[in-house]
């Protein structure tokens, strides 16, 4: 972001924050990263009932270098781990990362040789959606409180970096 | 069910010398056959008219470890015939010192994952199969998680701490 | 045209197509040899939703395995249900009262139309027909909405139960179902309008991914991908189960085997499946649903609060878990894919030795370097689609 340094610690600062971020939650550009089951849910949130399009996430942009918000939609194996950190470090900032389903969260009950404890052991995570699958109203439930979450924070929150596990 | 008797029938007649043992548990046929007549058997099963098991339904293998003594692994074979609609199931058993059984690819090319599948489950080794490498697992992946002593919670992260 | 080509220096060009790639909705990664446009080489990677699915069933009681279950195949969990507690059942040598098996056909049918529906409305929308997606996609919301009001749970539904089922049918059931399939039926023949006919869909699926009947035999084919060939094996038909040698319906078959012919067996099934559906909920007759065996079947929670004999089978059935006896069964049913077997190996004891999926796309998906060589690189989505491949399913 430029605009920062531009304006420096003026105080017209607080406003413009707001301005910004009430464009970015408004327009949120998905990167569906879609693993196992929860993906069938994601359909449907995306589908003509529970239509995402209404909180402005609609578009999902199959380009990580395009997207902003990455949804983590099911089960991340160790085989699938660095893909994922990948998939990550390539997005632009801001990002935001919606753990969309019990085994991105937390592994759930797949606590085994294969599964991935959550995906907040490799990257840094926004806003947790249990449920397995999270039923649809509680992915438009997250998606507001994420909304909220951008809503009130300061462009010095960025950039935040790659993610802290070493990349491949 | 007299149809199905046909088949262990069949195989003692013609592998007099290869099978253990056999019998019929709930109506599934089974025998029990040497590991070095696996390919022979199937083919005979494939080909013999009257029995023509077309289909290789499943190949998997069972680890035994402290249920019995050796041989420790049984690999198993599903066989289905479209046309007389009769299953059977073939087990090889394959001792742990020398876990290898010879591939049945050249008969069903079908078995060529389910054979990396058992390799990289159970580390059993198909002689004759063109590409056994790991198929569900990464090759940086050490041991096989399906044997009774792997631990369940035995991570081998690529990236990331261990849990 | 070859003096052009003198002197320039060609090669074939190594790319990854996936695993995370927008058309192949499952986790899956294509590494394939191209030269220019075309197919030369493909080797298809597969495992990167392996959650060491047997090793959790091994872990568990025989009657822990059923979350997982849903988890194979998640776009029809309920067959998957079926097809682990008949298998146990098989094991344990018994027969289940005649209103479960109704249900469990009625159910299994409603999560097979959903299975079907997912499948041809995500390969219409990597197509570019985003429209039959959504139409496919409500109906399968309607299909869905039917199983939450039987078991609460809109996709992985757990609701089989060794011996029984979890609960028993909505008493407005009927109804439900006749409203929803009227409904399903008029977006049915819309998407059947815009697709069937539709000059870019038939291009990019007809006379692709084509395999031959001897070939896919071969391959360990099954479901719709082995009846788009000619061949007319589904095992409700050939080893059936339940009450469906009771029902009468058909078992489509294509002819030349290419991702067209998948695409109209699917249709036609569900054409069939809504009929068996209706046929069962005709005959379905009153009565019990859970076998009366407290060792087996979780006694009904009312006798459990209020007598002791109860409470001590549910306390046995729950910490030990049910003891089937010592040996192994092969029992199958048809998956929305084909045919899904189960490979129980027990020792008498109360976990299972052996919990053995044979999973239908597995043997399908090792036939996509055959079906996509020496077509164009675009002709891999198509025959992806039509194959479906579900992660859980295929890599357990």
């Amino acid at each position: 972001m430029g605009i920062e340094k531009i304006l420096g610690d003026n105080i017209i600062l607080t406003q413009l924050n707001k301005i910004v971020n009430w464009a970015r939650k408004y327009s949120f550009f998905l990167y569906p990263f879609i693993t196992a089951c929860c993906g069938m849910e994601f359909m449907s949130v995306a589908g003509p009932r529970y239509d995402l399009d209404r909180f402005g996430a609609a578009l999902p942009r199959f380009s990580p270098r395009q997207a902003d918000l990455m949804m983590v939609v099911g089960t991340i194996s160790h085989k699938q781990a660095p893909i994922l950190v990948k998939v990550y470090n390539q997005m632009a900032e801001p990002k935001w990362v919606l753990s969309y389903g019990v085994c991105a969260c937390s592994g759930g009950f797949y606590n085994n040789y294969a599964t991935v404890q959550g995906i907040d052991t490799l990257i840094p995570v926004d806003i947790y959606i249990p449920g397995c699958p999270p039923r649809p109203e509680m992915v438009l439930d997250g998606l507001i409180k994420l909304q909220k979450k951008v809503a009130e924070e300061r462009f010095s929150d960025w950039p935040k970096g790659a993610s802290p596990v070493a990349g491949v | 069910m007299s149809e199905d008797g046909v088949t262990i029938k069949r195989l003692r007649d013609k592998f007099p010398d290869s099978i253990i043992e056999s019998h019929s548990f709930r109506g599934d046929d089974t025998v029990i056959i040497k590991k070095e007549d696996i390919v022979e058997v199937c083919r005979f099963l494939r080909d013999e008219k009257g029995l023509a098991y077309n289909f290789m339904m499943d190949l998997t293998v069972v680890d035994y470890l402290n249920i019995r003594e050796e041989p420790r692994f049984e690999v198993v074979y599903h066989l289905y015939s479209l046309e007389h609609n009769h299953r059977v199931r073939i087990k090889a058993p394959v001792s742990e010192s020398d876990c290898s059984i010879d591939s049945i690819i050249s008969l069903w090319i079908g078995a060529n994952w389910f054979e990396r599948e058992a390799y990289d489950m159970y580390g059993i080794i198909f002689k004759g199969h063109p590409d056994i490498r790991r198929i569900l697992l990464y090759k940086e992946f050490k041991g096989h998680p399906l044997r009774k002593d792997y631990p369940v919670q035995g991570r081998q992260p690529l990236i990331g701490p261990k849990n | 045209m070859t003096d052009l080509k003198q002197g320039l220096h060609t090669n074939y060009m190594v790319l990854n197509m996936g695993p995370s790639h927008p058309a192949t909705h499952g986790t899956v990664k294509f590494l394939l040899t191209l030269d220019g446009e075309t197919v030369v080489d493909c080797d298809v990677e597969i495992g990167y939703l392996h959650r060491g699915f047997e090793k959790m069933c091994e872990n568990g009681t025989w009657c822990q395995v059923f979350p997982y279950t849903d988890r194979l195949n998640y776009n029809s969990a309920i067959i998957n249900n079926v097809g682990y507690a008949m298998a146990v059942e098989k094991l344990l040598g018994i027969d289940i009262p005649e209103r479960c098996k109704y249900i469990r056909v009625i159910t299994s049918e409603i999560a097979r139309l959903a299975d079907h529906f997912t499948n041809i409305g995500a390969a219409a929308l990597e197509l570019g027909a985003f429209t039959a997606f959504l139409y496919f996609v409500e109906v399968r919301e309607l299909m869905w909405e039917l199983l939450e009001g039987v078991c609460g749970a809109r996709l992985t539904s757990n609701y089989i139960r060794i011996g029984g089922l979890y609960r028993d049918l909505p008493s407005d059931f009927k109804e439900r179902v006749k409203k929803a399939f009227t409904k399903s039926r008029s977006l049915y023949n819309d998407v059947d309008k815009l697709l069937t006919k539709n000059r870019i869909f038939l291009d990019r699926m007809r006379d692709v991914g084509a395999i031959s009947s001897e070939e896919a035999i071969a391959y360990g084919f099954t479901g719709p991908c082995l009846r788009s060939c000619g061949v007319p094996y589904d095992v409700r038909k050939a080893n059936p189960y339940l009450i469906y040698d009771q029902l009468d319906w058909m078992v489509p078959v294509g002819e030349k085997g290419d991702n067209f012919d998948r695409y109209l067996v699917r249709m036609e099934e569900i054409i069939q499946s809504m009929r068996i559906v209706e046929q069962a909920l005709k005959g379905i007759p009153d009565g019990p649903i859970n076998i009366d065996d407290p060792r087996i079947r979780l006694p009904a929670k009312d006798y459990v609060y209020t007598s002791m004999e109860e409470l001590i089978d549910h306390f046995k059935v729950v910490t030990e878990g049910i003891k089937p006896p010592k040996g192994e069964i092969y029992f199958a049913v048809e998956g929305a894919n084909g045919e899904l077997g189960f490979y129980l190996v027990s020792d008498g004891g109360g976990k299972p030795v052996k919990c053995r999926v044979r999973a239908p796309c597995f043997a399908i998906t090792q036939a996509m370097p055959r079906m996509v060589k020496g077509g164009l690189i675009a002709d891999i989505i198509p025959t992806f689609d039509m194959i479906n491949l579900i992660g859980g399913e295929c890599d357990r």
